[in-house]
């Protein structure tokens, strides 16, 4: 069901998050935004052998934010380190079939937080 | 599915009433007041006089008092803008409180530029203007104070009586903005001391598009939309007739009624705020615990967002308001076009975070039924975006285990 701003697909998204959650032994955690600035997500990644095998969020913010968390997780889930890496808010967004003007900010969240959990996996586990 | 409105601030339903008194001026009396020679003419004329004088009954004006307007905006323009202009060589300086309206606060802009000096009075936490702050700021040069009578955000009521009775004896003109409280709460403009007072319609269950301003005689005031000699020649163009004789006759409802309504919506408002009150944690109640707007519960949680929280109740079937960022302004062309309420900064909710305020207002039409439909679905909704939050997992970890 489209409400307000929304499409379908970010109130499905929002209504039935995927992967909130924590990852306990998470190979690599990123944080990123701020409650300061209205949203703030985290991001829990398990890697095996190169690739995403787990993913888990927690956001603090708008339906947008909490849906392009939850997508995000989707998204990245089973693909290798290098095509997570390659994931940018404009695929996030366009999963969504689109984000109001005012709320890419939020996608480009999503984006932000797995850069920053590889760097953080990157960072435990150095090549 | 549940269909709740308790967002009355931003606007009410039309009274049935008011659009059968409405539908006579849009089919078979459609003449134009300034035509008034001919039957059809004097008909609009009758029903804009007839209305002018309910809605100066409604706060104890006088009918040529009353200057119909597009609505509040206009209205507030037309008192801040135009006593600035009509002041002559008195001054140029207003006083203004920090939780007005935008449509006053915004009107200042091009004031400013003109070389208007502006001081603005802080409120407190509950959102009140302290009438010794606005002694204080006027000046020898002070032409007009303008202090709300209600808060639509936060329901405060506004001691405008003691500012009033400042501005008199300083010899300043008063407006206030009585779009929230017009038909809700009794407003006497003479006993208020008020000189400008903005009226909105559709506040009182009456149609969009039409506002008044009450200007009190004697006031001089120069008019901001130029052309005809319309509304005593503060206000040209033609009379939007069927607007005002449908403000006119929500205005006669509302001085018969709104007793009763306070009485059913104070009832209702404390029922809601105390059902939230006992079944929502790190919970913080918005504006005065007492002097507020009847059915008006607004209150900001912890560790939850404003917009979500929306979102959520409108799947549930509830539709209410939100001073929080992220739900202002979703036409905005980028993220600087969102911003939290000034209001709500004014009053110290905590700008480090973007909370979850919520603002419930209740209606003449909702009912006991519908409170208990909120209050049976929000812990829940509020839950679920706990659970999401890394600030509350952070939260509950602080707290020490088994404590």
């Amino acid at each position: 069901m489209a409400s307000g701003p929304y499409s379908e697909k970010v109130m499905d998204h929002f209504m039935n998050p995927r992967n909130v959650g924590e990852i306990e032994d998470a190979s690599g955690v990123g944080e990123v935004g701020n409650p300061a600035c209205g949203d703030m997500m985290r991001l829990y990644l398990k890697v095996e052998g190169g690739k995403v095998v787990d993913a888990k969020f927690r956001t603090f913010g708008c339906g947008a934010a909490i849906a392009s968390s939850s997508m995000l997780t989707e998204m990245i889930k089973g693909k290798t380190i290098e095509e997570a890496q390659a994931i940018t808010n404009r695929h996030v967004a366009d999963a969504l079939d689109g984000l109001p003007a005012v709320k890419i900010h939020c996608s480009v969240m999503a984006e932000e937080a797995v850069k920053a959990a590889l760097d953080d996996y990157r960072k435990k586990n150095p090549a | 599915m549940a269909h709740i409105f308790f967002d009355h601030i931003s606007t009410t339903p039309l009274d049935p009433r008011v659009l059968a008194a409405m539908m006579p001026y849009f089919t078979e009396r459609y003449g134009n007041p300034s035509s008034h020679i001919h039957d059809q003419g004097q008909a609009a004329v009758k029903a804009v006089d007839a209305a002018r004088a309910d809605v100066a009954a409604l706060v104890r004006a006088k009918p040529q008092e009353i200057v119909f307007t597009s609505g509040a905006t206009e209205a507030n323009n037309l008192a801040i803008k135009g006593a600035a202009e009509g002041s002559g060589k008195k001054g140029k300086h207003l006083v203004v409180s920090e939780v007005e309206h935008f449509s006053v606060l915004n009107a200042l802009r091009p004031l400013r530029n003109r070389g208007y000096e502006v001081t603005t009075v802080r409120a407190d936490a509950d959102g009140k203007v302290d009438p010794s702050d606005v002694r204080r700021a006027i000046r020898p040069d002070t032409i007009l104070v303008s202090v709300m009578h209600a808060n639509a955000e936060i329901g405060t009521i506004e001691p405008i009586e003691e500012v009033g009775r400042i501005a008199r004896e300083r010899e300043v003109l008063f407006h206030t903005d009585a779009t929230a409280s017009a038909g809700h709460i009794p407003l006497d403009v003479r006993a208020a001391g008020a000189d400008l007072v903005t009226l909105s319609a559709h506040h009182f269950y009456g149609p969009k598009g039409t506002g008044a301003l009450v200007v009190r005689e004697g006031v001089s005031l120069e008019s901001q939309i130029d052309g005809g000699f319309q509304e005593m020649g503060y206000r040209a163009g033609t009379e939007n007739v069927p607007g005002i004789a449908g403000m006119g006759q929500a205005a006669r409802i509302a001085s018969e009624e709104m007793g009763q309504w306070a009485v059913h919506l104070g009832r209702l408002g404390n029922r809601l705020r105390d059902g939230i009150a006992s079944s929502v944690g790190h919970l913080h109640f918005t504006g005065h615990p007492t002097d507020r707007l009847p059915g008006h519960v607004s209150f900001w949680v912890e560790f939850a967002e404003g917009e979500s929280l929306l979102l959520f109740l409108n799947v549930r079937g509830v539709m209410a308001a939100s001073g929080s960022a992220c739900s202002s302004n979703l036409k905005g062309r980028d993220e600087e076009d969102l911003v939290a309420s000034h209001v709500l900064r004014a009053i110290g909710v905590p700008s480090d975070i973007c909370t979850g305020s919520i603002t419930f207002s209740m209606g003449k039409g909702n009912t006991e039924q519908e409170v208990d439909h909120v209050l049976s679905v929000l812990p829940d909704i509020v839950r679920r975006l706990w659970e999401m939050s890394p600030t509350y997992l952070d939260y509950q970890k602080k707290i020490p285990q088994g404590g």
